[in-house]
């Protein structure tokens, strides 16, 4: 009788000892902080392997939105963060918290919908048009509404369409998630949304009803450069820079941005896509291939 | 395929380690605590029971984000490295499951027939043998405080989201892989994630439950 009650503790003890073995475990050499989008899209997995074995390091990989990603950065709890809010990101350097910006990748957003498209956005001339005609036919758009990149966008797109949703327009709908959770929502209630052409691909399979309506089927045939979206690499200001983590954290900014990666950042996805899912941005590329890409005139 | 089976088996694994480590830690501490409440007088009883009642009913997310916070660089733990780290994840489920424990411990030994602890005294017993023969009459609510602990911190996403970072390797358990793979669309994948916290859950509460009906010897 004593044993059934007492044989309790050596069992929760056990588990509590081998959890302690397993959670002293190695910890990772450097922890980078990204978006949602661009963690989904898989690019990081299959570039990263590539920085891990050839300097014998781990490297962790946070997914967060582009806000908590950046503060973050601030709070110093990750050593590299890359977002796609430009912005954002130069007012990060600007104060103090992170080295320098870098330019990494760029690719750009499309409006995804209904195949009915009420508002006719497939016939406007720029993502702007297609915003006000949403707005003047008052039907569903679902908003990131957080401190995204996508959102930072959205705002711009609507400010050039001339107007102004607002909460009281029961037709826009802010969420406050990812961009995976607002595809879908977005499916469910057959309604607009401003989505980056990667997350869109990468999940088109598991949504019912929701078409490519504005941006073209390829980035070379988006007709509205204001949907171009930019990702930067930083390195987050370390309390010292010669330490050998602060070293890894510069050595993989430099990686990211050298021609090698590059060259496997325009290859991922064309594969299962049939077009890439980001296109090289860096200077180290727009040096190379002489400002070809669209993203060397303006960063 | 190895590949994926392998990747379920180590989220699975990890989501083992961490919540009965965290448990066991809420056991230790929680149940001499809930021995404290339901049989002892002290001065401060009833601000003790009102601490523990309301623990028992912190909003999981809550606790993350405290936590989260705590553990930060720039947070008073900071300096322990413990944020994005199974151990930052431990210390959140303590804190979710130590007032379930305690308070469900403390509940079941006041919910015992109030003549059996006078009988008990009267023996002479140490007030070690006291608390272990009243536990062990109680020890039907007992497992029940303990697998509503379990329960409430191994299917927790929240607070395992904000404090673990959900880093694949490292710090993705079940729950927050299953909130991964519906983001991703990957239903399926997500419904057999689901199915697999469902079933170590039934097995874990399945050998608590058995440990604790072994029969008595008679006489």
């Amino acid at each position: 009788m004593r044993r059934s009650c007492l044989a309790l503790y050596p069992l929760l003890l056990t588990a509590f000892v081998a959890g302690c073995g397993r959670t002293t475990g190695t910890t990772a050499d450097l922890l980078v902080a990204t978006t949602t989008s661009t963690y989904d899209s898989g690019l990081l997995d299959a570039i990263l392997p590539t920085f891990e074995s050839s300097r014998g390091v781990e490297v962790d990989v946070v997914a967060v939105g582009t806000g908590q990603a950046l503060e973050f950065g601030k709070s110093g709890d990750v050593d590299v963060v890359l977002v796609h809010n430009r912005d954002l990101e130069e007012a990060f350097v600007a104060a103090g918290h992170g080295v320098e910006r870098r330019v990494v990748m760029f690719n750009d957003f499309v409006l995804v919908g209904a195949p009915e498209d009420r508002a006719q956005v497939s016939g406007a001339a720029t993502a702007a048009e297609a915003f006000r005609r949403i707005y003047q036919t008052r039907s569903i758009f679902v908003s990131r509404g957080d401190a995204s990149g996508t959102y930072a966008r959205e705002l711009v797109l609507w400010e050039q369409a001339g107007v102004a949703p607002t909460l009281t327009d029961e037709w826009y709908r802010p969420i406050g998630q990812g961009m995976g959770e607002t595809l879908r929502f977005a499916d469910e209630q057959a309604g607009y949304t401003l989505t980056d052409r990667a997350t869109f691909l990468a999940v088109a399979d598991s949504l019912r009803g929701l078409a490519l309506l504005f941006g073209g089927r390829s980035l070379p045939e988006n007709p509205d450069p204001a949907l171009l979206n930019l990702y930067g690499v930083i390195q987050v200001t370390p309390e010292d820079p010669l330490a050998p983590r602060a070293r890894l954290a510069a050595d993989f900014v430099d990686w990211l941005t050298s021609l090698e990666t590059q060259e496997a950042i325009a290859a991922y996805g064309v594969e299962r896509f049939g077009q890439p899912l980001f296109y090289p941005a860096s200077d180290a590329w727009c040096a190379a291939s002489e400002g070809a890409a669209m993203a060397c005139a303006d960063r | 395929m190895t590949g994926w089976l392998s990747d379920v088996l180590d989220v699975s694994l990890l989501t083992l380690w961490i919540s009965l480590a965290a448990l066991g830690i809420s056991a230790l501490l929680g149940i001499p605590g809930g021995v404290l409440l339901a049989l002892r007088r002290f001065r401060g009883r009833r601000l003790f029971r009102a601490l523990i009642y309301t623990g028992m009913g912190l909003p999981p997310v809550v606790v993350g984000l405290v936590v989260f916070l705590l553990l930060s660089r720039r947070g008073l733990l900071g300096e322990l490295g413990w944020l994005f780290t199974p151990a930052g994840m431990i210390v959140a489920q303590v804190i979710i499951a130590l007032p379930i424990v305690a308070g469900l411990t403390a509940a079941a030994l006041e919910s015992l027939d109030p003549e059996l602890p006078l009988q008990v005294r009267s023996l002479g017993p140490t007030p070690v043998q006291e608390s272990a023969t009243l536990l062990r009459q109680a020890r039907g609510g007992l497992v029940a405080a303990l697998l509503a602990g379990f329960g409430g911190i191994i299917s927790e996403v929240g607070a395992a989201m904000l404090v673990g970072g959900n880093i694949e390797g490292r710090t993705r358990v079940l729950s927050t892989a299953i909130v991964l793979e519906t983001r991703r669309g990957a239903f399926a994948t997500a419904l057999a994630l689901g199915g697999v916290l469902l079933f170590l859950a039934f097995v874990v509460n399945a050998l608590m439950l058995r440990l604790a009906a072994t029969p008595r010897r008679s006489g």
